[in-house]
């Protein structure tokens, strides 16, 4: 066997000898970019592209108001995800570890965010705001830092104390209490939303030119608003979300066995499920070291015993040269 | 090239073929890269009989379809980012370009399959292989920043689920998938020019290496004998020509 798989190598490595056919590469080429070109124009024709509009802020403040004053409540508080997720955005924990492994941590902070500052107090201040409001950032900003915490921490526990089942939180049923001038800050950015104008203050932060979205990104993220839309396109990491797009258009499908490891209960936990395993806590790291390693495996095939000789195992090659292996057999090949 | 003549110097008249050029760059160039893609080899007109199947299409068509995504990106470049949002005529733009991309990377995991079932790694192939995957993981990349750039809930939501993986691993920082900008100048400029790289190395290695041969039929295996009038799957006009290197 081994000197049949060197001959073969050797036949490989040498200059075809055998019998050859008349090949018009042009043309293939020509015919293939015509075929190309008029299959992508009639696809475009027949079927467009999708472009859903982006989620604003206003629209958050319109559709889910409550939500967003109990995010709200919760950046101040330091509660919200974006408060608490480490590099590169804050130090407020160290991020996601694989043993020994804390490249989260490495980073560094190198994208500041200040999720009390950035999402709430700074565009409050970027405009005129009613009597109520501008008295309250007045106190915020007189208060120390454990009093502003602990004045947002109340509030916090005090909506989340009113949430049902399904998450939704009823702010004006909030009970009484110690909450400093939290209630009016969050009421005055629930109507700036509405008005339109967080989005302008969001995205300028203060500047004239913007290209970064980190910041409505992150804020977005922290309400249910932003997940419920993408819940409802099917576009959750647990529901093959990588590979679908907006209203039922391709998404990225080439992306299927990044995908799959998101649909294992392994990495990722049941809906219901009251706690979670450090596989799943840390999934995305682990997923992304698959994924690279998967990559590597790939990229590096040829060279890995074993593997490589999985196609002369799967005999596919005889279909895919059926008409030689019919016609000339062996011949040229020893 | 024309002659080139020094008259007078202090080593007489200069004539091309002088033994001193062989030191010279640009010589040592053109003489490696003629001799290793003489034009026989990089324009063939004839391949080895067993280049006779439509999986040999998808190389090609891969590369028509990338072209038709660069045409389409350059179109959809000249008016901005924000121009298909508001003009029909820009959609189809878009449209042909997301289109074409879905053709694209159909083509390339299909010819990637089909090489892989070839084994076509084989007779010093390897780097054949690994240009081609690397071609398939950074049009990945390339896609995936396009997606990030429609400036619509689309990207909005890729960027906020791919976020916290390159965080975990610690490239987040550097590859911000939130900053629009970033990853804009990225689809545009650098990631195409890496694909374009790859894909001409790439081709250059398959003309230099040629196409790889069949895997011989195992003396065990079930064999079909030879039929007359056999119809192949691909029309073959066989021109017997010994020795030929395609």
């Amino acid at each position: 066997m081994s000197s049949h798989l060197k001959t073969s190598r050797d036949v490989a490595a040498a200059p075809w000898t055998g019998p050859v056919r008349r090949y018009d590469i042009v043309k293939e080429f020509v015919i293939a970019l015509v075929v190309m070109g008029v299959l992508a124009t009639i696809l475009a024709a027949a079927f467009s592209s999708p472009d859903e509009k982006a989620l604003t802020f206003k629209g958050w403040g319109a559709n889910a108001a409550d939500n967003l004053y109990a995010v709200t409540v919760g950046e101040l508080a330091g509660t919200t995800e974006s408060a608490g997720y480490g590099p590169p955005y804050n130090n407020a924990s160290e991020g996601i570890a694989v043993g020994p492994l804390h490249p989260q941590k490495w980073m560094g902070v190198r994208i500041p965010v200040d999720a009390a500052n950035d999402f709430v107090i700074t565009p409050l201040k970027s405009q005129e705001q009613p009597a109520a409001v501008t008295t309250a950032l007045r106190a915020w900003d007189a208060a120390t830092p454990d009093q502003r915490t602990a004045w947002a921490t109340a509030l916090d526990d005090a909506v989340q104390a009113t949430a049902e089942a399904d998450g939704a939180v009823h702010p004006d049923q909030v009970a009484a209490g110690e909450y400093g001038p939290v209630p009016d800050l969050a009421t005055g950015l629930v109507a700036m939303a509405r008005s339109g104008a967080l989005d302008g203050a969001m995205l300028s932060q203060g500047r004239f030119y913007a290209s970064d979205a980190t910041k409505q990104i992150l804020f977005l993220d922290d309400g249910s608003y932003f997940d419920d839309a993408a819940t409802a396109q099917n576009l959750q990491g647990n529901t093959w979300g990588m590979m679908n797009g907006v209203n039922s258009y391709p998404g990225q499908p080439w992306l299927w066995w990044a995908s799959l490891w998101y649909q294992i209960p392994t990495f990722n936990p049941a809906e219901d499920a009251t706690t979670t395993t450090s596989l799943q806590d840390n999934a995305d790291a682990w997923i992304f070291y698959i994924i690279g390693v998967i990559g590597l495996v790939v990229i590096f095939f040829p060279f890995i015993p074993g593997l490589r000789s999985i196609p002369r195992w799967v005999p596919v090659h005889r279909l895919i040269w059926r008409t030689y292996y019919r016609t000339h057999g062996n011949s040229h090949l020893l | 090239m024309a002659t080139t003549e020094r008259v007078g110097g202090p080593s007489g008249p200069l004539q091309t073929g002088d033994p001193a050029d062989g030191r010279m760059w640009t010589n040592r160039l053109r003489n490696r890269f003629f001799g290793t893609f003489p034009p026989e080899k990089l324009l063939p007109d004839r391949q080895p009989a067993y280049v006779a199947s439509w999986i040999y299409v998808f190389g090609v068509a891969t590369i028509a379809a990338l072209i038709v995504i660069v045409a389409s990106g350059l179109v959809l470049s000249l008016e901005g980012p924000a121009w298909y949002h508001t003009s029909s005529a820009g959609h189809f733009v878009n449209s042909v370009h997301f289109w074409s991309v879905q053709l694209f990377m159909l083509s390339m995991v299909v010819h990637l399959w089909g090489k892989f079932w070839m084994a076509a790694w084989r007779g010093h192939r390897g780097l054949t292989w690994v240009t081609g995957a690397l071609a398939f993981f950074v049009s990945i990349g390339t896609a995936f920043t396009g997606y990030l750039v429609q400036s619509n809930f689309e990207s909005q939501w890729i960027s906020f689920e791919a976020k916290d993986g390159l965080n975990a691993v610690g490239v987040g920082a550097w590859f911000n998938v939130a900053n629009v900008g970033q990853m804009l100048l990225l689809h545009v400029c650098l990631l195409p020019l890496v694909v374009g790289v790859i894909v001409v190395w790439h081709v250059l290695l398959v003309r230099k290496h040629g196409v790889v041969p069949p895997l011989p039929v195992r003396a065990d295996a079930p064999s079909e004998p030879p039929r007359d009038g056999a119809v192949p799957d691909r029309p073959v006009e066989p021109v017997r020509t010994e020795g030929t290197t395609p």
